[in-house]
């Protein structure tokens, strides 16, 4: 791979219900070892985790910061109760850290403060982008399905309005979130009387087909792909495009070593086929994945692309 | 007391008249590529036939809502403006769209035509509602199927605009136009290419053990008994293992269609404006007995009479049916 120092990469919020201790522990390694120039925290999956963690948020954000990343905070995906409609709002009169908006609650009460656009936000196209950017976006992360031409054309209208561009590279693709909780629901259980049952899969609860074919995760409202997207092999195609940042999604694995393991490429330190090998080895079982970049099904792996 | 206008789908021409002839005040139809959320082969219309449709509804009252409620991936946004275009020319009344960037062209070129916010948009709040309205003007938000009775009169008394529920047909379990479970099996995208779990990728197979397998793209979606009926793989109505159901469960949702006949008189003094009935992949029989006995129902409702709910049930009589979100929250 060519020689990519200048491209961010960012780690992306904890999409799993992490115990309290677990996301200090997680945060202070990150800030400590991790090679990660940005990183998102806040809760975007589930309103009703946010508080066994938000105490420590002002902690976690000077942790960070003191490490010299930058820290953006992430509002909620689904926003429809009250006290989601309360923490999109709170989170949107802050003017520092900065923002990242996930839902279209988040982006009214923002206004034209500066903000960036989050994944769940559906920034398929340059219009939608350019609509974004009039009204205060800095940063989009596209949406995990787009495939590779409509991101190129996606990242060039974005730069083009000075805008970042981010593209998730690492971990699992988000596909789906509901009202119902399907944690709950495993468990005969209610979204209100869910006992938080969903911090027994820090990575997702696996659902198999019924001829026992590994095929999707629950993470409580939301659906994950049950491969880990993986586009270290096409980061150089991504940044050529004109992609600014690239975000690796917290996984129950040791992400210090998945980050520097992307920073040792994009710096050219090592050869992207070595680089690829050692996260398979990372990741152990968990399968990997990059059908959406390469139009066709998302779980599929497509061997590596001409090198770069 | 609200319009209670019954929407109604149009999947062809021939369902079209249909719906019309059967009482619909508005069908929503759209064009025969990824502009909207059922591009599925042998449906939809062509300019040609949009135009013969809007003169026949037009004719009779009816209005025509041209669903361009998908997300033009980058680089073909021009298919999603030549549709607004081509359904600006030809007279539709309204749009129904979901991109905020298809929003925005079309609220600077036609000013004049309505804009519907697709439940595509998944706007379930005031606040991302109101968005919609004060940037776009949207004149109404379809609900999506996510919210109960009282937050639906709730949000009725916090948003500037008319709300549409769904009432009748395919229950949806995912926030529509935030789910990609499609294309992570098959390559087809419901945002990007309005398919979901295609026909194309069906197929059913029959095991040594005299079951029979419905798989989508080479997944087994769900497995039957020799004694039940086989059921079409949609991924969020299939059978699953998890750690604590090894047996196998719907892990989301049944196979279950959405009836809310009970609860219309309700809907309708909760301030709901307008009906809409799911199913323009649904044959001319079936769109006509849907329509006819919703336009009964609601015209007895206006009237203060006793609407005939029992008809409305026996619609879906045989299959199972829920009242999903709408009746109470412990369907989270």
């Amino acid at each position: 791979m060519a020689v990519n120092t200048m491209t961010k990469l960012t780690l992306g919020p904890i999409a799993y219900h992490w115990s309290a201790d677990a996301r200090r522990d997680f945060y202070a390694r990150i800030a400590d070892e991790a090679p990660v120039d940005e990183v998102y925290l806040g809760e975007v999956i589930c309103s009703k985790r946010a508080p066994f963690h938000e105490a420590d948020l002002p902690a976690t954000i000077e942790r960070l910061e003191r490490a010299g990343k930058t820290v953006i905070l992430s509002t909620l995906a689904e926003v429809m109760l009250k006290r989601e409609r309360k923490a999109t709002e709170d989170l949107a009169a802050m003017d520092t850290p900065e923002i990242e908006v996930n839902n279209a609650a988040g982006l009214y009460a923002r206004g034209k403060r500066p903000h960036r656009i989050g994944p769940f936000m559906n920034a398929y196209n340059d219009a939608t982008i350019a609509w974004m950017a009039g009204q205060g976006a800095t940063h989009v992360c596209l949406p995990a399905e787009m495939p590779a031409p409509a991101i190129a054309a996606a990242a060039q209208a974005a730069v083009a309005l000075g805008l970042g561009v981010e593209v998730q590279v690492f971990g699992r693709a988000s596909l789906a979130v509901s009202a119902r909780c399907y944690h709950a629901r495993a468990h005969g259980r209610t979204k209100d009387n869910c006992q938080f049952v969903c911090e027994e899969d820090p990575d997702g609860m696996p659902l198999r087909t019924r001829d026992d074919r590994p095929i999707l995760r629950v993470n409580g409202i939301q659906t994950l792909s049950e491969s880990y997207v993986d586009l270290l092999p096409e980061a150089a195609h991504l940044i050529a495009d004109g992609v600014t940042h690239l975000r690796l999604m917290p996984q129950a694995v040791d992400m210090v070593a998945v980050a520097q393991v992307f920073r040792d490429a994009l710096d050219g330190r090592v050869p992207t086929g070595e680089a690829d090998a050692r996260l398979a080895t990372l990741i152990g079982h968990a399968g990997l994945s990059n059908g959406f970049y390469h139009g066709t099904a998302g779980y599929r792996r497509i061997s590596a692309a001409a090198p770069a | 007391m609200s319009l209670a206008e019954l929407i109604c789908p149009a999947g062809t021409p021939a369902a079209l008249r249909t719906a019309v002839d059967a009482g619909a005040d508005a069908v929503y139809c759209g064009f025969q590529d990824a502009t909207n959320a059922r591009n599925f082969p042998g449906l939809n219309f062509t300019p040609d036939e949009l135009a013969e449709a809007v003169t026949y509804a037009h004719a009779r009252g009816t209005k025509v809502l041209l669903a361009l409620n998908t997300y033009p991936p980058a680089g073909k946004v021009d298919l999603w403006r030549h549709a607004a275009d081509t359904g600006a020319r030809l007279g539709v009344d309204a749009f129904i769209v979901a991109d905020m960037g298809v929003a925005d062209y079309i609220a600077r070129t036609y000013p004049g035509i309505r804009l519907h916010l697709s439940v595509q948009a998944a706007a379930s709040s005031p606040e991302a509602t109101r968005y919609y309205c004060e940037n776009f003007g949207v004149k109404r938000v379809v609900l999506p199927r996510i919210l109960t009775i009282p937050e639906i009169r709730q949000l009725r008394r916090e948003i500037p605009c008319e709300i549409e529920t769904f009432i009748f047909g395919n229950h949806g379990l995912m926030v529509e136009g935030r789910c990609s479970l499609t294309n992570y099996l098959t390559g087809q995208s419901t945002n990007m290419d309005g398919v979901c779990s295609p026909a194309s990728d069906v197929e059913y197979v029959r095991d040594a053990d005299g079951s029979m397998s419905s798989q989508l793209a080479g997944f087994t979606i769900d497995r039957f008994g020799v004694d039940e009926k086989a059921g079409y793989p949609t991924i969020c109505k299939g059978r699953y293992a998890a750690p604590h159901r090894p047996e196998g469960y719907y892990a989301f949702e049944e196979p279950i269609s959405l009836n809310l006949s009970r609860l219309l008189p309700e809907l309708i003094e909760a301030g709901v404006h307008a009906f809409k009935i799911e199913g323009r992949q649904r044959s001319k029989s079936y769109v006509r007995g849907v329509v006819r006995a919703f336009r009964a129902a609601v015209d007895d409702i206006k009237a203060g009479r006793e609407a005939n709910i029992a008809d409305l049930i026996a619609l879906t009589e045989g299959q199972k049916q829920t009242q999903g979100a709408f009746e109470t929250k412990k369907w989270r």
